[in-house]
This record gives structure tokens, sequence and C-alpha cells, in this order.
């Protein structure tokens, strides 16, 4: 967890960006501190990919300071380039490459000599259940193994800082939950991770703390507890053949939520069986007829609901696609 | 270490990179010699007969191969410019740019590699070449001297190849650049002595770049006068060498493709 006295990894202070007139980052602060998992979370057109670029030192930013590892990006690009690794949103392997060459090209980048470079690609490809295919074009890859060897490639510099943009995206829920165990293993090892993401779950699984990010601003910042109370808990949506239905729960269940165009009515809860099973009892001495129950978890959309008023889909998203 | 030699063993790592694709898919070599030469039967066999108003060269094969050879730089640097593009595209290059490595390494790989890929088709077309009745004249030193254009006119098409590969979004971004490099010799002295030219046209091929290139390839391969077209040759090569060097330096500076 970041504690005050551990130097950060990471500080961004009043980021700027624009691209034309729209602007992408509206003055953002982060402090990532080192050894933990820090998580930007946000919708497509946030600002995710780019905050990514400008810390990487791909992308220079119109106004703000960065620091990554106690460097300057636009200072000393060359000395936080050292210090990181970067996995980006879309695999950025050699597709003419066999994964093992792609490895051993980014080991000769590092300089790490013939013999160390053979034994740490050899590990990594054991490591990320990629040796089967070592000697395969990795244009003959599925999506998930194309992420783990890009993975493996920042891995085989051994980074201090490791930038993980979207890590998850497209992914099947196996290779989703083995990256997310291979996350888990580099926090063990003392590394610090920014991760970037979509998925509420995804950062409540991994991050020390999140920060959400919202048409280029940073709307709440905490751990993920923090900001799980901040949003509205699960709840139980009914939806009734009728009006009168929906007036005859109502009156029975009281602290509900209706949506008379929709006949439905949400119904704070934990979402369990047994909760669902006292509310429709509640409902059974009524004449209400439910048509359908459902249960709903708080969710991103829930998040962005309560903090901004409004649903994640009124963002843009080609924003962040193009790369 | 020191600065230098990390460069150094960097861009031979970009090197050998570039050129273990060459040899994955040897089908890029293989067109690429193939071209030039379905090219220069096809004009051999159409034009052959007009060797009566191209002076002191005697048969027609001698006259256009220095613009053959020329077609052979022009086809390898668009086969450069498309490598350089998917490189931009797939994101290894960002990749790279996150990484400790001197642009000038990335850089230096594409054209070092692109230098000997290109070398080796043009070597093999004018092996072919002879095999169908080429004859040079030319010595040890005008041998050296017109290798030493060939690789200026290749550095020339590859330092501007970079650049046009790195700042198209798409492979299709590329067309107007490889039409430049595929066509231009075609409306050059390559196939016709610009003097049987009329207009417009004539005054294109007299000067445009090619031109004084192959004029000069042809002086030294087979005799005749070179005049100042070799100095005009250099001064071109050097020319937009130069410029594709500057503009891919900008570009690999600037903020990646979004």
């Amino acid at each position: 967890m970041t504690s005050p006295a551990s130097t950060p990894a990471i500080v961004a202070t009043g980021l700027r960006k624009s691209f034309g007139d729209k602007v992408v980052l509206d003055g953002i602060d982060l402090e990532v501190g080192a050894g933990t998992t820090f998580s930007l979370l946000g919708p497509n057109g946030a600002g995710k990919t780019t905050t990514v670029q400008i810390m990487s030192t791909l992308v220079h930013a119109d106004g703000g300071q960065v620091r990554v590892a106690g460097h300057d990006v636009v200072r000393d690009p060359a000395a936080v380039r050292a210090a990181i690794g970067v996995t980006g949103q879309f695999s950025a392997v050699d597709s003419l490459l066999t994964g093992e060459e792609n490895l051993l090209l980014m080991a000769d980048l590092h300089h790490l000599g013939r013999a160390e470079g053979r034994r740490r690609a050899a590990a990594l490809l054991d490591q990320f259940d990629l040796a089967d295919a070592a000697r395969k074009t990795t244009m003959t890859y599925s999506g998930g193994m194309k992420r783990r060897l890009d993975l493996a490639m920042t891995l085989i510099g051994d980074p201090r800082i490791i930038f993980l943009d979207e890590p998850t995206t497209g992914l099947d829920p196996r290779s989703r939950r083995m990256m997310w165990q291979i996350i888990r293993e580099l926090v063990a090892g003392g590394v610090t991770i920014f991760l970037t993401t979509q998925q509420l779950d995804e950062a409540d699984e991994l991050a020390d703390r999140i920060a959400v990010l919202d048409h280029g601003k940073v709307v709440a910042e905490g751990s993920p507890e923090e900001l799980k109370r901040s949003i509205p808990g699960a709840h139980v949506r009914l939806h009734f053949a009728d009006a009168a239905g929906l007036d005859a729960a109502a009156r029975a269940l009281g602290d509900a939520f209706r949506h008379d165009d929709a006949l439905t009515l949400e119904v704070p809860s934990d979402g369990g069986a047994i909760a669902v099973r006292e509310l429709l009892n509640r409902l059974g001495d009524t004449a209400a007829r439910v048509d359908e129950v459902s249960v709903h978890t708080p969710d991103l959309d829930d998040v962005f609901f309560a903090l901004t008023g409004r649903p994640t889909t009124e963002t843009t998203p080609e924003m962040e696609n193009a790369r | 270490m020191t600065t230098l030699t990390l460069a150094v063993q960097d861009s031979a790592t970009m090197t050998r990179r570039s050129l273990r694709h060459v040899l994955r898919y040897p089908v890029t070599l293989v067109v690429a010699v193939a071209v030039p030469v379905l090219l220069l039967l096809l004009f051999v066999g159409v034009f052959g007969a007009l060797k009566s108003s191209l002076g002191a060269h005697a048969s027609y094969i001698d006259y256009v191969m220095p613009g053959i050879i020329a077609m052979t730089a022009g086809y390898g640097s668009s086969v450069t410019a498309q490598a350089v593009n998917r490189d931009s595209t797939e994101g290894i290059i960002a990749r790279f740019r996150t990484m400790a490595i001197s642009p000038t390494s990335m850089l230096n790989g594409y054209i070092v590699s692109a230098l000997a890929r290109t070398l080796v088709s043009a070597a093999l077309v004018i092996a072919v070449s002879i095999g169908l009745g080429y004859r040079p004249t030319a010595d040890a030193g005008r041998w050296l001297a017109a290798a030493g254009v060939i690789i200026l006119l290749v550095l020339a098409l590859t330092w501007l190849a970079v650049p046009f590969g790195l700042a198209a979004k798409t492979a299709e971004g590329l067309t107007g650049f490889v039409l430049i490099v595929q066509l231009l010799p075609f409306i050059s002295s390559a196939f016709v002595p610009t003097g049987q030219m009329s207009g417009s046209v004539r005054w294109f091929a007299e000067h445009e770049p090619f031109t004084p290139v192959i004029d000069t390839l042809r002086g030294l391969l087979t005799g005749g006068p070179i005049g100042s077209n070799g100095i005009t040759a250099v001064a071109w090569c050097a020319g937009l060498a130069l410029a594709g060097y500057v503009w891919a330096r900008v570009l690999s500076r600037r903020d990646i493709n979004r």
C-alpha cells in the first residue's frame, strides 16, 4: 500500500493534452507509490492511453510535469525509458519473427549478453505458457498468446515500473485470470504497476489505489474500498406487468426507486438468494404481478453514474482507439 | 560501454532483425529481382527494334540496363517503406521508443538492411541481364564507380522511404510514394533518350533525378559521355538522402502516430 514515506514511482502534476481542439487531458494530478499497483479506471476516450503515452515518453504533454522513477519525462527521457516497461492495448510484437526471436531481440536491445538473454527468454516462455509455440511466427498466435508474449517482452529487461494499458481487453476469461496472476507475481517482486482498465472488477482485484478518469479529469481517487463505498450498492430490479402492479409494489416496499415508463422498481439489496426470496415474499401479499426479476451488482457504469451523474456511453470511443 | 558502442550494437541488432524478415520471406527478394527482369525482357523485346536511333549503343539491352538497375533500386525502396510502415502500424516502433535505444539505431537498422537487400537484388538482376546478352565494357575502376552511384541512389531512396513509411497511417497511405519511385524511372532517359521526347515530358525527363543517375551509370558501364551528369546525380542523391534523413529524425522524435 502507498505510504507517505515511500518515494513515489510516478508523480504527475497538472497534466494537460489536447489533440487539435479536443481536450484529452484536462489537468491531471497523480501519485503512484513505489512497489504499489495503481489503476487508472475509465471508459474509452477518457484519456487513459494518452496518460500512459505521456508517462512512457511517447507523447509530449501540452502542460504539466511528469516524473517517472525520479526523472522528468521531457528533460531526461532516456533515464525514464531505462526504468520502465510498457505493454500497450494492442500487442506490439514483431509478427514476422517467432516468439523466441521476439524475446531475444528485446534481450539484445537490453544488452543482456547472449547466454543471459537465452536463459531469460527460455524462462519467460515457460512462465507464460508459450514454450510450445516458441519457434512459430507470432502471426500464428492467438490474441491471448500475443498479449502474453508482449508482456514477456516487457519483462525481459527487468523494469522496475511497468505500464499496462488495458492488458486484458479482448482476452477470454482464462487468459484474463492468467494475466492477473502474472501481475500479482510482479507486484510481489516489488515492481510498480500502472494499470489502465475499463473494468471495475479488474481494478478492484489488482489495485492498491484507483483513480477514476472521465473526460480528461480525475473524478475520484482512493482505495477500492473507499471507492466502492462512494457508489450505490447492489439492487434488485423488478419489472411489472402493469402500472397498478408497480403502484402496489412501490407502496409495499417503500424505499425503492421507481421508473414509471419502464414499469420497473429498483430495490437496494445485496442481491443474495435469501434477500431476493424475502423481497418476493413481501410482494406475494400484494396484487402486484412481477414479470421479471434481475439482480444488478455495481459496475463501472454505476461508478460513473454516481460520480458524474451520467452513464459511460456518452463519452466518445474513437478517441483512444487509434495508435 | 560507451554511448557510441551501444549505438553501433543497437544498430546491428536492428539490422539483423530486418534482414531476418527478408530471409524468412525470401519471396520479397524473388519479386524484387523478378519485376526488373520482366521489365527488362519486355522492353528489350518491344523496343529492341529501335536500336538504330540509340547512337553508340549497339544493342538495346546495353542502353536499357542502367534504367532497369535504377528501377530495382526504386522497387527496393518501396519495399522498405512498406516494412517501416508495418512496424509503425503494428506498434513495435512505439515499443522501441519506450526503450533506452537511440532513435538513430532504429533508423540505421532500416537503412543498412535495405541497402544490403537492394544491392543483392541489383547484383542478381545484373547477373541475369548478362545471361540475356548485356555486355558492359567497364573496367574494374568504372565498375567500382558504378557501384558507388548505385549505393548512393539506394541510400537516397531508402532515406526517403523511411520517413514516408513512418508518416503514413496505413499501408494505403504509401501509394503515392510507391507510385513515384516506381514510375519516375519510366519518364526518364531509362528507355528512350530524352532528346527524342517532346514538350513538357522532355523537360520533365531532363530534370528529374533518375535521368542523371541513369546516364551516369550508362556512361560508366558501357562507355559514352557522362559530362555534368555525374555531379548532378551525386547532388540529387545527396540532397534527397539529406532531406529524408532530416525528416526521419524529426518523425522519430515527434509524438507517435495516433
